[in-house]
């Protein structure tokens, strides 16, 4: 509270010290968003227009990594046994006033069961207004993960698991679990429109939402009383640009200070321009190429190795990643926790494989390779990279043909474990935790789904299950150490690439970090 | 006439019936899947799938979707976005005017340029004046929408600065729509500065839309132009002694129109379509660039309403222009 009077206070000397002089960022960002109700949704660009201006959750990632801190809970505990999750709330975090809610309250325990309840309690009104389709929350699995929430006193909670789980705090810094305000979506209820909730949000962030006019641009303000102070900057406008030229135009023009998804072929002509820096960071994504490990000859590590190492990954790099990019030996990126450096890639040699092919009883080989339709973070070009392959393979006497699906069918003929032929897909991080990469992508339960090599291999699986469990980061790490070099040993995958993330901003704009999560926050920019 | 009208309206009604059985269709022929393209790399379980599925009432027997989509059109209820949740009817009604603003403007652009274009061609038929309008109006009608866009862009906004970029008024100002037209509605709040300034974000969208339907206007204007110069009561209308200017201007241009006002009806569809492209390169919130959204999201219903009322919207302008046809040329009404 002290804090807040003193942030309010210094913005009121401020206000009257200078002369109104806003200072307004515009971002031109890629896309409308769906909504402003982050938990109804999965993509970014509206989480960087809901929860990431206006919300905050109980726990963050730390700006610019993937280590979580305290956001709206000062502090957690973990029961020894794991099963017992209890976090210790601020007591001075507001919700925005704004011209359609005004808080009579500071936010406590009831808002915080209140924003789970809305996405797992079937009776739950929010839960019914959605029919229940919280995509995040339930693809993380949190609803069978949690047992139940309990209020301890007003800034205590308590989350009852139904089995230890090491991710589970990172997973409340993601985007779904933004913290709703209780007294405002009941007072929506009371009036019978609840569904301007997500049209008209609340929440305790940086910034607060003033009008969005669709598919054109979002206006949003500093929020007063930021429980960490007013921003620097005092207007932030997103204008809806889709088309990345026509961004990299505005932000030259000065219409706008930052663009995200430069084309990676135009980064190299911003970085020559002395209005605009280039900051750069490598993404926490992976591409691979994921065999069947259920169909023959694809069912021997021998095979996929050689496979592996006929493949020129550099190649791939400097023609289709234009080198925004680096070769990948592990699944997980090299900015993970638990990656493990130790690991020496599969090098590429074309008459080894040839050779590795021949011993292992392999003649006149056919495959399909599969190319995504789609441009993704962490592959811009799938079909570019398939044909390069293909012919880096017919050098050791592999046929290869390349196949293409529309985008949804892809994923899901992709996951069917009949599948014939190998797949170039890739994955970017949700929580920063080892966890979402190797268990979700890899993991036995994975099979038929998210893993699209099929490959369920004992060893690995009961080190990814029992790092799970464990609540040292330490000793999690070495589990995930250990398992990477059983994944190189089996190659399930050939691990691609992992992509470069480029922002572009004008040289005014300061204090702007890159999410390696893929998100874009303002909180802390300043213009000069 | 209101036979005429009527006989019109009621031939529009078989032709509707198939656009909506058309939209249906094609939005479905599409491969994809609204549930799978959410879903993502993460992918979902077969039974919350299922469980999608019926709440979206994807379900059921398509024909049993098409008659519910029937049904709801009667209404005047497209259904609500998948995306969104909100009814598509008040999506589309909500862009809606910030197309037809640019294409108004667009088709602005394109007569009063190539309307004097076409009549200056056919005069001086032959001359070097005649091949250059040609020649370019040829090159106009060929430009690719696209690459027209981003050039301007390069040589107005970024390099000269005369221009905006993208967008469709300053952020500097934010008015209230009530009429949905920009230039309107900053009229109607009084402030002349937005007024301006949605002038100024208007002008390089509507050169690039109005490019195409510029040079077909020329090209209608000089032939038709020509083809009414040749007749009898123009050479009596010479003979009489009438200035060139008023032979050309009254004898000769208000009948060569006929056809120049059909062509200009036709443009609308036209416009429509390049509307879609010039609001993705000009980030102009209309319905094209809602459409594109709505397609690649296979948002279903905002996909099969947003093409019954785009066509529903050209079919009254055919509607329109077939009236205007019947009061400018009598004998069509027979």
């Amino acid at each position: 509270m002290k804090k807040t009077l003193l942030a309010a206070g210094i913005a009121a000397m401020m206000l009257g010290a200078t002369p109104v002089m806003a200072k307004t960022l515009v971002y031109c960002s890629e896309g409308s968003p769906e909504g402003f109700d982050p938990s109804l949704y999965t993509a970014g660009t509206t989480f960087d227009a809901s929860s990431k201006t206006i919300y905050n959750r109980l726990v963050q990632f730390k700006p610019g990594t993937t280590e979580v801190e305290p956001a709206i809970a000062e502090s957690w505990d973990v029961s020894d046994d794991g099963l017992e999750v209890t976090f210790h709330l601020r007591d001075d975090v507001k919700f925005q006033t704004t011209d359609y809610f005004t808080p009579s309250r500071m936010l406590d325990a009831d808002d915080v069961i209140w924003t789970f309840e809305r996405q797992m309690d079937e009776n739950n009104p929010y839960y019914k207004l959605a029919n229940g389709s919280f995509e995040y929350f339930n693809s993380m699995s949190m609803g069978e993960l949690i047992k139940s929430i309990e209020k301890v006193d007003d800034h205590t909670v308590k989350f009852v698991l139904t089995q230890p789980n090491a991710p589970f705090v990172a997973n409340l810094a993601m985007d779904f679990a933004s913290i709703h305000s209780k007294e405002y979506e009941q007072q929506l209820l009371d009036e019978g429109k609840p569904e301007l909730a997500n049209q008209q949000p609340i929440g305790t962030g940086p910034f607060q939402f003033v009008n969005y006019r669709e598919d054109a641009a979002i206006r949003y303000q500093a929020n007063p009383d930021y429980f960490r102070g007013k921003q620097p900057i005092d207007n932030l406008v997103f204008a809806i640009t889709s088309d990345a030229q026509v961004r990299y135009q505005k932000l030259m023009a000065g219409e706008c200070q930052v663009m995200p998804f430069p084309n990676p072929s135009d980064v190299e002509e911003m970085q020559q321009n002395d209005d605009i820096n280039v900051l750069e960071e490598a993404g926490l994504n992976v591409a691979y190429l994921a065999y069947n490990t259920q169909m023959a000859p694809f069912d021997k590590p021998e095979v996929r190795k050689a496979l592996n190492m006929a493949i020129n990954k550099q190649a791939i790099i400097d023609a289709v990643f234009q080198g925004a990019g680096q070769v990948a030996k592990n699944p997980i990126p090299p900015s993970m926790w638990g990656y493990n450096d130790a690991i020496q890639d599969d090098q590429y040699d074309p008459d080894k494989a040839k050779q590795m092919l021949e011993d292992a009883g392999v003649e006149n080989l056919k495959m399909n390779i599969w190319a995504m339709p789609v441009q993704r973070p962490y592959m811009p070009n799938a079909r570019r990279t398939a044909e390069l392959m293909q012919s880096d393979l017919s050098k050791v006497g592999v046929d290869a043909q390349i196949v293409t699906y529309e985008w949804g069918e892809y994923l899901k003929r992709s996951s069917d474990t009949k599948r014939d032929g190998a797949v170039i897909l890739g994955w970017t991080g949700d929580n920063g935790d080892p966890d979402n990469f190797l268990g979700v992508l890899l993991g036995c339960d994975g099979v038929g789904g998210a893993n699209r090599s099929q490959w369920c291999y004992k060893p690995f699986d009961d080190l990814i299950q029992k790092a799970r469990t464990l609540d040292s980061q330490e000793e999690r790490a070495k589990l995930y150490e250990q398992a990477q070099e059983i994944f190189k040993e089996q190659a399930p995958w050939d691990t691609l690439a992992h992509s470069t993330v480029f922002m572009p901003l004008r040289k005014e704009v300061t204090g702007y970090k890159i999410d390696p999560l893929g998100g874009h926050s303002f909180e802390g920019v300043d213009i000069e | 006439m209101f036979k005429f009208f009527l006989v019109k309206l009621a031939q529009l009604v078989p032709t509707f019936i198939g656009v909506t059985i058309v939209a249906f269709a094609f939005i479905r022929l599409l491969p994809g899947d609204p549930i799978l393209l959410m879903a993502g790399e993460r992918g979902i379980s077969a039974e919350r799938y299922a469980q999608l599925e019926s709440q979206m009432g994807f379900d059921r027997s398509l024909v049993v979707q098409y008659l519910d989509f029937l049904k709801g059109l009667l209404h005047g209820d497209l259904g609500n976005s998948l995306v969104t949740h909100a009814p598509v009817m008040d999506e589309f009604m909500s862009r809606f005017p910030a197309t037809l603003e640019l294409s108004l403007f667009a088709l602005a652009f394109a007569v009063i340029i190539g309307l004097p274009a076409g009549v200056l061609a056919a005069v001086k038929r032959g001359k070097t004046l005649d091949h250059t309008i040609m020649g370019v109006s040829l090159t106009g009608y060929s430009m690719p929408i696209f690459w027209w866009g981003l050039l301007l862009i390069m040589l107005f906004s970024s390099t000269l600065g005369w221009t905006p970029v993208s967008g469709r008024i300053s952020y500097m100002y934010f008015i209230e729509p009530v009429t949905g037209f920009m230039t309107i509605d900053s009229l109607i709040a009084g402030d002349w500065g937005a007024f301006l300034s949605s002038l100024h974000y208007l002008i390089l969208p509507s050169i690039v839309l109005g490019t195409i339907p510029l040079a077909v206007i020329a090209r209608q204007t000089r032939s038709s132009m020509l083809e009414v110069l040749g007749e009898d009561y123009v050479r009596t209308a010479r003979a009489k002694g009438l200035s060139n200017f008023r032979v050309i201007m009254v004898h000769t241009l208000r009948n060569a129109l006929i056809s120049v006002v059909t062509v200009i009806g036709l443009q609308v569809g036209l416009l429509l379509a390049g509307a879609i492209l010039t609001e993705t390169i000009f980030s102009w919130p209309g319905i094209g660039k809602w459409m594109i959204d709505a397609i690649s999201r296979r948002d279903y219903p905002s996909v099969q309403g947003g093409l019954v009322l785009i066509a529903f919207i050209v079919m009254i302008v055919n509607l329109l222009v077939d009236l205007a046809y019947g009061v400018i040329n009598p004998r069509i009404r027979h």
